[in-house]
């Protein structure tokens, strides 16, 4: 692109509005230049600068005894005891995977995976969190086979296992899918990297791929609204290369096993720009680049054209002096670019040189500092009223019901999304999808593990947004808790509409607000994040979906639980079950019917029936666990059994709730245990005041059902993997 | 000079994706599509300027590493 | 005894974590040497495996490039002497692509990556690396590849098959070899194949990945106890 007159015509096109376009004359005290209004534009876009989110992100709690390096850094960082930290973020991708889903997905693990060695960890698990529109729309069944594709495409060949992830379905996501990856990392404590500039003088070195003209003003697309005219956007897509990721993370790897590094930052949204940006500005020095060193992969680039383009797979180094032999030495040994293209200075400013000709000069203090910071306009939601399970009788019997629910596009076997991952390169995935509520990691040469998750349940959040960011947060750490591991904090993917229209900032603002009392309740701080807004489509909005991606650690792997049951156990229901039917998906699947209020978290219950499970897993107790989640009881015992390829019988019901409200409720702080005599756990658990309940035993090879109906294995396995076999096939 | 090397698939080898092709083709509405192959095309920038040498270059490129011969055959162009 | 076994590290090599952790299970902790693909000579060694992974990003075809990799000359050298070769996934595609095995490994036939368990069935077991199973023994692999999809002519099947040469099939878990158990489109069902001498062999499932009940299984320890075996008398 070349440079054309600067305006306010021209400013409102790069998405920047009267009062910012004003703010930016006055910073400059002239008129900017072409290049800088482009840096301006990147820099204060919603993508970001968080201009409509910053103000509420602060009430999320981001703090405990093992948090080393909170939100503000490329990722989070925990401490996990022996000397080791993890290092973990979760970041959308969801404009691009609408666009090209096989780029837009892959491109975007190959972003997170980015955030995340560049802190200096090594990854060691990719999961994601995915939404899909309706199965019957046309257009579904390419964005799941693109995405899907993407994910493992990039994901197998940089070598880190895929372990786990969520897919929803629903008509809100038609013309916005959303595509939330995440990677989590292990560093020495002692051996993390910042992105804070620092020495006067010492070089700024670009490593990596070759600059071309992909994804320019990427990051000002994803903070704009959809239209019809969406697919000419097409060519801002990037193209991801995960073999020249693979050779990046592990020359970066071995670079910083030197001491030539004072800072490092990856090119991701907004590349060239928003890194060099951030690196000058925390570390309160200034910067110059050459762009004339920049390496090219297309000729005749202009100044703006490298400071915005988003290709991939490229970072930036300031090194120490005299350390750029060896830098080079390790790069060149890995066949990747490397070239001085620039340098620290004292001015505070960015300049950025090009043939001979200065392109920008902007002072880095107010580029940050009078960043555009809205409290916009809120209408709180009402909360949906409460659902009188009176309303609802279910003719159809249990066994049918079961059969039809698991067979549904949102509860069935994920089989064919996950066996085009790698879960098991690297040789540590103790429990793969499927096989444990959150995948368990271990660390190499130790005995400690990761348990890793993602969760939301978008419906909830619709219906009632502060109890939907709740339930998010504290599936996370039950879902850990289930595995025996001990929650540690969280990474949240904040996936929302339009902030400008003052419900969905509403929207934003509750389910903040829900998750901080789950984060404070159950001491589980946010540690990293991302916000990505405008999810609509002509008009309308997605389902507010608070992604939240939890980790926790168990000291010995050994002692973690999966879901798969054996024959002659015990199984046992921990919590309270009050048969909560408003937005289950019962009610959905079998009555047709989304209504009421989702059902309520009770922070106490969950604390304390938590720390119970995992208390009696730390004792040998528990030979598998399972929450009650989507589905209800009856699906989580389902689950259990096809896990274990194990039957089970239960017992008649002892309870003043009608048997499908039991059996399919979505009552929360829920877990099913499998324990081969539970006489104790039991007594335990009265003498705590946990509520908990014998359901019934293991062993054969149907599922009994109270009343005395029953279904088979196979018949259950055969519902259970029907849906993506047949839309695929 | 500029040398094009195709690269396809050996008769009697499977080509799975050449059959996903047309299968996708026949789902589209169009008909009577017979056998779908599919390969690929590898362009060269050569500095060699005589057609001929150009030719044998690029086919001993071919032969030692853009096509494998227990699979694949392949024809050169050069323009 | 110890074994002295190296790993051949190509651009885009993942798997070699996995395997070093299954030699210096049965090595009594003794890592195997991690050899660059630019080198042209080898250190002394009694086993050379060319793992998993996605040399030079699979461009082109899997393992063409890392084919002609300087290493690969001293590698086909090491083998003409009697050395012993494992490569296992994109190891296996080299050794096809290097000449070192006959056939070829096409793309899956369901044009998708596989990253699942499956069983196999051990065809042979007068190798170093099957000596540790029973004949027709089913043990279940990791599979982790979207381009197993074993091809060579009629001629060289029936020749392989004569020879003994198969070493495992794609098979399902009560040992049934048939098309519904093969996953990828193999002809015959071939998931590996050895050498006339016995010497190099290639598959394409990853017995690495089990050799700890911690990770799910041990079917893959037999073949690296076996390797100790044969190889550090």
């Amino acid at each position: 692109m070349s440079a054309r007159p600067v305006s306010e015509k021209l400013a409102r096109e790069f998405g920047l509005n009267a009062e910012e376009w004003g703010r930016v004359q006055t910073i400059m005290g002239r008129m900017p230049s072409f290049t800088e209004l482009g840096i301006f534009s990147v820099m204060w876009s919603e993508h970001c600068s968080y201009k409509s989110s910053r103000i509420w992100l602060k009430e999320l709690p981001t703090k405990a005894e093992w948090v080393v390096h909170g939100p503000g850094e490329n990722a989070g960082v925990v401490d996990i005891g022996d000397g080791l930290t993890a290092i973990f973020k979760m970041e959308s991708h969801n404009h691009p995977s609408f666009i090209e889903p096989y780029q837009g997905a892959a491109t975007g693990v190959g972003g997170i995976l980015r955030d995340v060695f560049t802190m200096g960890a090594r990854p060691i698990a990719n999961l994601n969190a995915l939404r899909f529109g309706r199965p019957e729309n046309p257009r579904t069944k390419r964005v799941v086979d693109g995405v899907v594709r993407g994910i493992g495409g990039y994901g197998n060949c940089v070598g880190v296992p895929t372990v786990g992830g969520e897919v929803n379905f629903h008509a809100a996501y038609d013309g916005n899918p959303l595509v939330n990856a995440m990677t989590v990392g292990i560093a020495p404590k002692d051996r993390i990297f910042l992105s804070a500039a620092a020495g006067i003088g010492n070089q700024v070195v670009y490593v990596g791929s070759k600059t071309g003209r992909d994804g320019i003003h990427g990051a000002t697309m994803a903070s704009a609204e959809f239209d019809a005219n969406s697919e000419e956007k097409r060519p801002t897509v990037q193209v991801g290369d995960p073999f020249t990721e693979k050779l990046l993370i592990e020359a970066c790897l071995e670079l910083m096993g030197t001491d030539a590094i004072v800072a490092i930052q990856d090119m991701g949204a907004a590349g060239l720009t928003s890194s060099s940006v951030e690196m000058a500005g925390k570390g309160g020095v200034g910067i110059q680049l050459d762009l004339d060193s920049v390496p090219q992969r297309e000729t005749g680039m202009s100044a703006y054209e490298m400071m915005l383009s988003e290709s991939q797979e490229r970072m930036l180094i300031v090194l120490r002096p005299g350390a750029e032999e060896i830098a080079r030495a390790i790069f060149e040994k890995w066949d990747l670019d490397f070239a001085v293209i620039g340098h620290i200075t004292d001015t505070g400013r960015i300049v950025v040189r090009h043939k001979g000709v200065t392109e920008a000069d902007i002072p880095l203090g107010p580029l940050a500092d009078e960043a555009p910071l809205y409290r916009r306009p809120i209408q709180w939601p009402v909360p949906l009223p409460v659902l009188d399970n009176a309303t609802i009788t279910c003719t159809m019997p249990t066994d049918q019901a079961l059969l039809q629910l698991v067979a549904s596009p949102d509860l069935c076997s994920r089989a064919w999304i996950a066996s085009q991952y790698d879960p098991a390169v690297g040789g540590q995935t103790v429990k793969k999808p499927g096989q444990a509520d959150a995948a368990i990691v271990k660390i190499e040469g130790s005995n400690r593990a990761l348990a890793i998750t993602t969760d939301c349940t978008p419906r909830y959040c619709q219906a009632d947004p502060k109890m939907g960011g709740m339930q998010a947060v504290a599936e996370a750490w039950r879902n850990i808790t289930a595995t025996g591991a001990r929650p540690l904090a969280i990474t949240d993917n904040m996936n929302f509409g339009n902030p400008e229209k003052p419900e969905i900032m509403g929207q934003f603002a509750a389910a903040i607000q829900g998750m901080a009392e789950a984060c404070i309740a159950l001491d589980f701080p946010v540690v990293s994040g991302n916000v990505s807004l405008y999810n609509e489509t002509e008009g309308k909005g997605i389902l507010p979906t608070p992604a939240i991606g939890g980790l926790g650690v168990i000291e010995d792997a050994h002692v973690a639980r999966g879901i798969a049951i054996e024959p002659h156990q015990d199984l046992v229901l921990i919590g309270e079950t009050a048969g909560w039917l408003g937005q289950s998906l019962f009610l959905r699947e079998i009555m047709g019917r989304e209504e009421g209020a989702p059902p309520p978290v009770n922070l106490v219950a969950e604390r304390r029936n938590g720390d119970f499970v995992r208390h009696q897993i730390a004792k040998g107790c528990v030979h598998a666990c399972h929450d009650v989640s989507d589905g209800g009881l009856l699906v989580a015992l389902a689950e259990m059994a096809l896990a274990g390829n194990c039957g089970l019988a239960l017992d008649e019901l002892n309870t003043a709730h009608a048997t499908h409200a039991f059996l399919f409720g979505e009552d929360q702080s829920r877990y099913v245990i499998a324990a081969k005599d539970a006489s104790g756990l039991l007594e335990e658990a009265r003498t705590a005041g946990i509520p908990a309940c014998l359901l019934g035993r293991t062993g054969g090879n149907e599922l009994t059902f109270p009343g005395g109906s029953s279904v088979s294995l196979a018949d259950l396995k055969e519902a259970h993997e029907r849906f993506f076999k047949t839309w695929m096939s | 000079m500029k040398a094009i090397v195709t690269v396809m698939l050996k008769p009697g080898v499977l080509d799975p994706q050449g059959r996903a092709i047309g299968h996708a083709l026949e789902t589209l509405g169009f008909d009577g599509i017979g056998d779908v192959r599919a390969g690929k095309i590898i362009e060269l920038e050569l500095a060699e300027t005589d057609a001929g040498k150009a030719k044998a270059a690029a086919e001993a490129m071919a032969d030692k590493l853009l096509a494998n011969t227990v699979i694949e055959s392949y024809r050169v162009e050069v323009v | 005894m110890s074994l002295r076994a190296g790993i051949v590290l190509f651009p885009g090599t993942n798997r070699e974590r996995d395997m070093a952790i299954a030699l210096a299970k049965v090595s009594g902790g003794r890592e195997p040497v991690m050899i660059w693909h630019k080198e042209t000579s080898l250190p002394p060694l009694d086993l050379i495996v060319l793992p998993g992974g996605f040399s030079h990003g699979d461009y082109l075809r899997c393992g063409a490039m890392a084919a002609q990799s300087p290493v690969m000359r001293a590698v086909r050298d090491f083998a003409e002497a009697g050395g012993h070769v494992l490569g296992v996934c994109n190891g296996f595609q080299i050794l096809t692509e290097a000449g070192m095995l006959p056939g070829a490994l096409l793309r899956n036939a369901g044009l998708r990556f596989l990253g699942q368990d499956h069983s196999m069935r051990v065809e042979q077991t007068d190798s170093i690396y099957t000596s540790g199973y029973a004949q027709g023994q089913i043990i279940r692999v990791v599979l982790a590849h979207g381009d197993g999809n074993y091809f060579a002519d009629t001629a060289t099947l029936d020749r392989l098959e004569g020879e003994g040469q198969v070493a495992f099939r794609y098979a399902s878990p009560s040992g049934e070899v048939s098309d519904a158990t093969n996953p990828n489109g193999s002809q015959r069902g071939i998931a590996g194949i050895i050498s006339a001498n016995r010497r190099v062999l290639g598959l394409m499932p990853h017995p690495e990945d089990y050799v700890d009940p911690l990770m799910g299984g041990e079917d893959g320890l037999p073949m690296f106890a076996g390797i100790v075996q044969g190889l550090a008398a």
